[in-house]
C-alpha cells in the first residue's frame, strides 16, 4: 500500500531554491463526527510532519482537527549539498510513515 | 375517415424522439465537470503529486502486478504492461459481455476476471483493493476520447439508460434531464450543476474525502431527490452508466479525476 507520494527534484544547482511537494495517505478524521447511532468517532489524525535535509529539520509542520484527509504540504528549500531528505508524518494510534528521497546538488 | 393507430403511434413516438433529442445537450456546448470547478481544484488535479486519486492508482499498479489465487496469476500475466495493454479500455465501457448477454462495467470485468480467471472472490463494491485497480486501468485512458460502440445488443440497454435519465423519480419527482441537461451551469445551493459527462470515474471527490466510482454518484443523486438507490452493481446503474457514457462520448478521460 502506497502511503505518501514525495516530489523533490532530483538534481539541482548549489543556492537553488528547490520546490518540495508532499501528499500523504491519511482519512484525519476529526474526533467531532458521530456514527448513525450517534457514537462518536474517536479522533485519529496526523499530529506531526516534520522534513530533515542531510539530518538538518527544515520544515515542520502541526496538523490539526480541520485539515482534510490525505493532506498535501508543500514548500521550499535553498539545496545545499547532496544527500537524502527525509519525511516523516506522524499521529494518533501510532501512526507513523517515512520517506526519503536522494537530492543530487552541484 | 377510418382510423390508424398505428399511424398515430409512430406520430406520437416521432415527437416523443424528437424531444428527446432535442433535450440533448449539443455536442459542441458539453462541458466536463473540470471546467465547472474554480482555478484550485483544477490545480490539484492537474498535478499527480497534488490529486489524492494518484495514491489509489499506485495502489492498483501493485495489485496488477500481485500473484493471487489458485490460478496464481496476476493481472500482468495475461495483460501483460497496463500502460499498453489498459490503453483506452476504461474509455470504452461499459461494454457488452457475452457471458452475461449484457452490458457490464469496468469494476465488473475485473471482477469476471478475478473469478474466472485468477480463480479469487471478486472484490467488494467501493473496496479499496476494486477501487485501485478500476482507478489504475482508467488512469491509462487518460487524454483519451470516449468510444462507446452501439450495436443491435447494446442498443436495448442504452435506451433503457436514457427512458431512465429522462424518468422522473423519487419524492422530489425529478429526473437527471432536468438538472444535468436544462439546468446545467446554473447553481445549486450555491455550487454549479454539472452536466453528468462522466469522464474522470473513478474520481477523488473533497466531499467524499475519498475515491469513489460512478455508481456511488449515481446513488448520490438518487438519494439526492428522495428515489431508493439500487444495490451496487444494479443492471439499472450500468444502463445509466452505458448512457452517461454514450452521452459524453468523444469527450476526453480524466482518470483520476478531482471533483469538489
Amino acid at each position: 500500500m502506497v502511503n505518501a507520494i514525495v516530489n523533490v527534484p532530483a538534481q539541482a544547482q548549489r543556492g537553488e531554491v528547490i520546490e518540495i511537494r508532499t501528499l500523504v495517505r491519511h482519512p484525519m478524521e476529526t474526533g467531532f463526527r458521530r456514527t448513525q447511532l450517534g457514537e462518536l468517532i474517536a479522533r485519529d489524525i496526523i499530529t506531526t510532519f516534520v522534513c530533515t535535509y542531510n539530518g538538518a529539520e527544515i520544515f515542520r509542520a502541526e496538523l490539526h482537527p480541520a485539515i482534510a484527509a490525505n493532506p498535501f504540504m508543500t514548500f521550499t528549500t535553498v539545496a545545499t549539498a547532496s544527500g537524502t531528505i527525509a519525511f516523516r508524518w506522524s499521529g494518533d494510534n501510532g501512526y507513523a510513515v517515512t520517506e526519503t528521497v536522494a537530492i543530487s546538488v552541484a | 375517415m377510418r382510423h390508424r393507430p398505428g399511424g398515430r403511434l409512430a406520430a406520437v413516438a416521432c415527437i416523443l424522439l424528437s424531444f428527446a433529442a432535442a433535450a440533448e445537450i449539443a455536442p459542441s456546448d458539453r462541458r466536463s465537470g473540470y471546467e465547472f470547478m474554480g482555478r484550485a481544484t483544477r490545480a490539484m488535479q492537474d498535478d499527480d503529486v497534488a490529486n489524492p486519486g494518484m495514491l489509489w492508482v499506485l495502489d492498483g499498479a501493485a495489485l496488477w502486478n500481485r500473484t493471487a489465487g489458485a490460478a496464481g496469476r496476476a493481472c500482468a500475466d495475461c495483460h501483460g504492461d497496463a500502460a499498453a495493454s489498459m490503453k483506452g479500455v476504461a474509455a470504452r465501457y461499459p461494454a457488452f459481455d457475452p457471458a452475461r448477454g449484457r452490458p457490464i462495467n469496468l469494476e465488473q470485468r475485473i471482477n469476471a476476471c478475478r473469478t474466472g480467471r485468477q480463480l479469487l472472490a471478486p472484490l467488494a463494491y467501493e473496496g479499496r483493493e476494486l477501487l485501485s485497480l478500476a482507478a489504475y486501468v482508467a488512469r491509462q485512458s487518460r487524454g483519451l476520447p470516449i468510444e462507446i460502440a452501439v450495436d443491435e445488443r447494446t442498443r436495448p440497454f442504452l435506451d433503457a439508460g436514457r427512458a431512465a435519465f429522462f424518468r422522473r423519480q423519487g419524492q422530489l419527482n425529478l429526473a437527471c434531464a432536468q438538472c444535468h441537461e436544462e439546468r446545467s451551469g446554473a447553481k445549486l445551493a450555491g455550487n454549479p450543476i454539472p452536466q453528468a459527462h462522466p469522464t474522470g470515474y473513478p474520481l477523488y471527490r473533497l466531499e467524499w474525502q475519498g475515491l469513489g466510482s460512478l455508481q456511488r454518484r449515481l446513488r448520490n443523486c438518487f438519494v439526492g431527490v428522495r428515489a431508493e438507490a439500487y444495490e451496487y452493481g444494479a443492471p439499472e446503474y450500468v444502463d445509466l452508466e452505458l448512457y452517461l457514457m454514450w452521452r459524453a462520448r468523444g469527450m476526453k478521460m480524466e482518470s483520476p479525476a478531482v471533483r469538489p
